[in-house]
């Protein structure tokens, strides 16, 4: 019977694969193939370059611009994003206090989970579009009403948000905007995701640490977050993804998708840039492909470096 | 406690992490660059006659994009019927979006649609189109008799129009609206105040002061979008040195950036921003007109079809008309010249399946009926002639009394069209002027800087204009 199981598993295979090499692997192997010409975009006129299109990317230096603020976000991102879920998880898993029913969250952690999740159920561009309201850099904008009602922000000097690239701690004022958008979007998902993770960890753990007169600082440093590595480890590598992306938010909320003048530019704004614009979808294809075999080194070197014993309880 | 099952859960998420690289970001980005195999081209090949320049085939279809952005779609429609008033067998399929590169970029290079009209902030690069061969000369078309008029299609246009729509020597697209630049103000407001429109940047700078006095900022501008503030800084630039002056910065001249009269137009818009003369905030393109509407601010500048894209917000007793940009005064060159011309670009793709249907439908669109439509449906001029002789509208008689007084250029600026990268950078400078992080002399330094390197880039093709 034994081959029977393998007709059966392939017979339901057959499809998806098919359409995935179709749709997913056969665009990407095309992109590698039209990074080594000088395909414009709106014809089918090509020329093989080789390698020319690779060399181009050192000596950008809209692109080195643009990878930098990259690696802001790479760095930024998961740091936040993951410090803020933590927190968060064992403020509505273990922070609350303990009875005769055990460990449990702060009151009310139901509805504070409902309330932090809620961003994930919408699209970035819905989120990016809400936050250009709450961040319109006049007195109609949300943060910069409130601020005037309450006289803390002068009528004749909003804050700016998108349009500050003044450096903040060397990086411009824009990009920290932004990454609080992300931030705030994202700590919901890894939010719930930790908080799975938590109750899987037995609470006599808890107990008995708190037998030992262990308080919460020590609870969680000690116990829940070891015990989460793996998930915070793949929490991570998702995080990079996102970092590395950052595309939607840039494109709907920066003046001129990148601006101003270059200050929130990202690998894919100039990618964008490139290939619409210019058209240069070779060497845009190029940006791609270079992209592509970052995210793949840092995604192995990350999982690689946590890479441990795991703990079985 | 619990089992571990030979799947363990992080080689379960190390794998689907794997699984998830292949589908995040550098996914969307490649499968992006992706195309697809070229399809046939089968031109109609009906009979061809005066009536039926392009022998237009009997039983075709021709595909239609409309950009839906100020000027709406309305217009198009009716076009849509004219053509098929005369052909009731050939089939329209016309749809309108906002997102021309996005919807039609991909298919240029296989199938693309017949007629795509390339504008708003999502449109085809043009010097790109020409530079790869992706869109067809229209030359046929100008020289092929009016649809419901006397001569020729280039006779019935309006002057610049043919030369807005010719790259390397050739027609290739076909601008249908008629836009007039200017300053626009609330001639209502003006007229209980006793405030006379200012002509210079002196007169403006002697009435803000008493603008201010009424609580109100004598200037908004759409911080947003770079190509907003580019059109009236070059607008100046252009009064200011003067015609041959900006030919050389399109052309890109050595040091073309450094002539006479460049450095103190831009000044003059420093001066503006330094004097607090803007609305505080960033606000963009709708807000700020809407800012203006509101009587937030006194002046605006922006093109003729303000009133179609505010139509729906426009205050009672509110009286929009515009006025020219202003100059320097009497150092001025060109003072009088009006920033007019054709936009809005229609192209046929060079592979569109149905061209002689495409030039055909943009005979009927460029037709006198069609145009007078497009004026009464959109309060725009139309580029054929006497399109808003019979329109009652106080805008677009300011429009139409501006022309009257111009000068006799005028003011076009080719250089964004040219090169995209000039394009980008002069956007990005010119914010950064209205924002009050740059100079003018900057200004003029990095924008000298971007020309030399682009005409150094033998990668980029040149382009030049004589007039």
């Amino acid at each position: 019977m034994r081959h029977g199981v393998a007709r059966f598993v392939t017979g339901f295979l057959a499809l998806p694969v098919g359409l995935y090499l179709f749709y997913v692997v056969w665009p990407f192997l095309q992109a590698a193939g039209y990074s080594l010409t000088d395909w414009g975009g709106y014809s089918d006129r090509q020329q093989f370059v080789g390698l020319e299109n690779y060399l181009r990317l050192f000596s950008d230096e809209l692109i080195r611009k643009a990878f930098w603020h990259n690696v802001f976000f790479l760095i930024t991102v998961p740091l936040f994003t993951i410090a803020l879920a933590l927190f968060l998880a064992f403020l509505l898993n273990v922070g609350g206090r303990e009875d005769k029913a055990g460990i449990r969250g702060v009151f009310g952690s139901g509805l504070y989970k409902v309330i932090f999740f809620f961003p994930q159920v919408l699209s970035l561009v819905v989120i990016a579009v809400m936050w250009q309201q709450i961040y319109r850099a006049d007195g109609q904008g949300l943060i910069n009403g409130m601020l005037m009602k309450i006289g803390l922000v002068s009528e004749d000097d909003p804050i700016t948000f998108m349009y500050d690239p003044e450096p903040f701690l060397g990086v411009p004022a824009v990009l920290w905007w932004l990454l609080l958008i992300a931030v705030w979007s994202g700590a919901g998902f890894y939010m719930v995701l930790f908080s799975a993770a938590m109750q899987s960890i037995p609470k006599d753990v808890y107990e008995a640490a708190i037998l030992d007169g262990a308080g919460r600082f020590h609870t969680f440093f000690r116990i829940t977050l070891p015990l989460l590595r793996d998930t915070v480890s793949v929490a991570w590598v998702y995080l990079g993804f996102i970092a590395l992306d950052m595309y939607a938010l840039v494109f709907v909320m920066t003046p001129s998708q990148g601006g101003p003048n270059h200050a929130s530019e990202i690998f894919a704004s100039v990618l964008n840039f490139t290939a619409f614009q210019k058209g240069q979808f070779g060497y845009a294809c190029a940006m791609g492909v270079a992209l592509a075999i970052f995210t793949i080194l840092l995604a192995a070197l990350q999982l690689r470096i946590t890479r441990r014993e795991r703990i079985e309880y | 406690m619990s089992v571990t099952p030979d799947l363990d859960r992080r080689t379960l998420l190390r794998r689907a992490a794997a699984a998830g690289l292949l589908v995040t970001p550098a996914a969307g980005l490649l499968s992006a660059c992706a195309g697809s195999t070229p399809s046939q081209n089968n031109d109609s090949a009906g009979e061809k006659s005066d009536d039926n320049p392009f022998g237009v085939q009997d039983g075709s279809a021709v595909k239609v994009v409309i950009f839906n952005g100020g000027l709406g779609d309305a217009w198009a429609k009716e076009d849509q019927a004219i053509f098929n008033a005369k052909y009731p067998n050939v089939t329209v399929n016309m749809s309108s979006t906002q997102k021309i590169k996005t919807e039609e970029q991909p298919k240029m290079a296989t199938q693309p649609s017949d007629v795509v009209m390339n504008s708003g902030a999502d449109m085809m690069d043009i010097s790109t189109l020409v530079n790869e061969g992706a869109i067809e000369p229209l030359d046929d078309l100008l020289a092929a008799p009016a649809w419901d008029g006397e001569g020729t299609v280039a006779d019935s246009l309006l002057p610049g129009t043919v030369g807005d729509g010719t790259y390397q020597g050739k027609f290739f697209v076909v601008n249908v609206a008629y836009t007039v630049w200017g300053n626009w103000y609330n001639s209502a407001l003006f007229d209980k105040e006793g405030w006379t429109p200012p002509k210079t940047f002196d007169e403006f700078f002697a009435l803000a002061p008493k603008i201010k006095a009424k609580g109100m900022a004598p200037y908004v501008y759409d911080a947003v979008h770079g190509y907003y503030p580019r059109w009236a800084l070059m607008a100046t630039v252009w009064k200011s040195a003067g015609k041959q002056a900006v030919i050389d910065i399109d052309n890109l001249k050595e040091n073309a950036w450094r002539a006479e009269g460049v450095l103190p137009a831009l000044e003059a818009w420093e001066k503006l921003v330094k004097d607090k003369l803007l609305l505080p905030g960033k606000l963009d393109h709708t807000q700020s007109q809407q800012a203006w509407l509101d009587g937030k601010a006194a002046f605006i500048q922006v093109g003729t079809w303000l009133k179609n894209e505010m139509a729906a917000t426009i205050p009672p007793g509110f009286e929009m008309k515009i006025s020219d940009y202003w100059g320097l005064g009497a150092t001025d060159k060109a003072p009088n010249d009006v920033y007019a011309g054709a936009g809005e670009g229609i192209v046929v793709p060079a592979k569109a399946p149905n061209k002689a249907a495409a030039k055909e439908f943009l005979r009927a669109v460029l037709s006198k009926a069609g145009s007078a439509k497009f004026a009464e449906l959109t309060k725009s001029l139309a580029s054929t002639k006497g399109s808003g002789d019979n329109v009652q509208d106080a805008a677009l008689a300011s429009a139409n009394e501006l022309m009257k007084n111009a000068g006799s250029d005028l003011i076009s600026i080719k250089l964004w069209n040219f090169y995209a990268d000039l394009d980008k950078e002069s956007q990005n400078l010119s914010a950064e002027l209205m924002a009050g992080r740059l100079t003018a002399a900057q200004f003029v330094d990095k924008m000298q800087t971007a020309a030399d390197k682009v005409a150094k880039d033998s990668s980029i093709t040149k382009q030049t204009r004589d007039a």
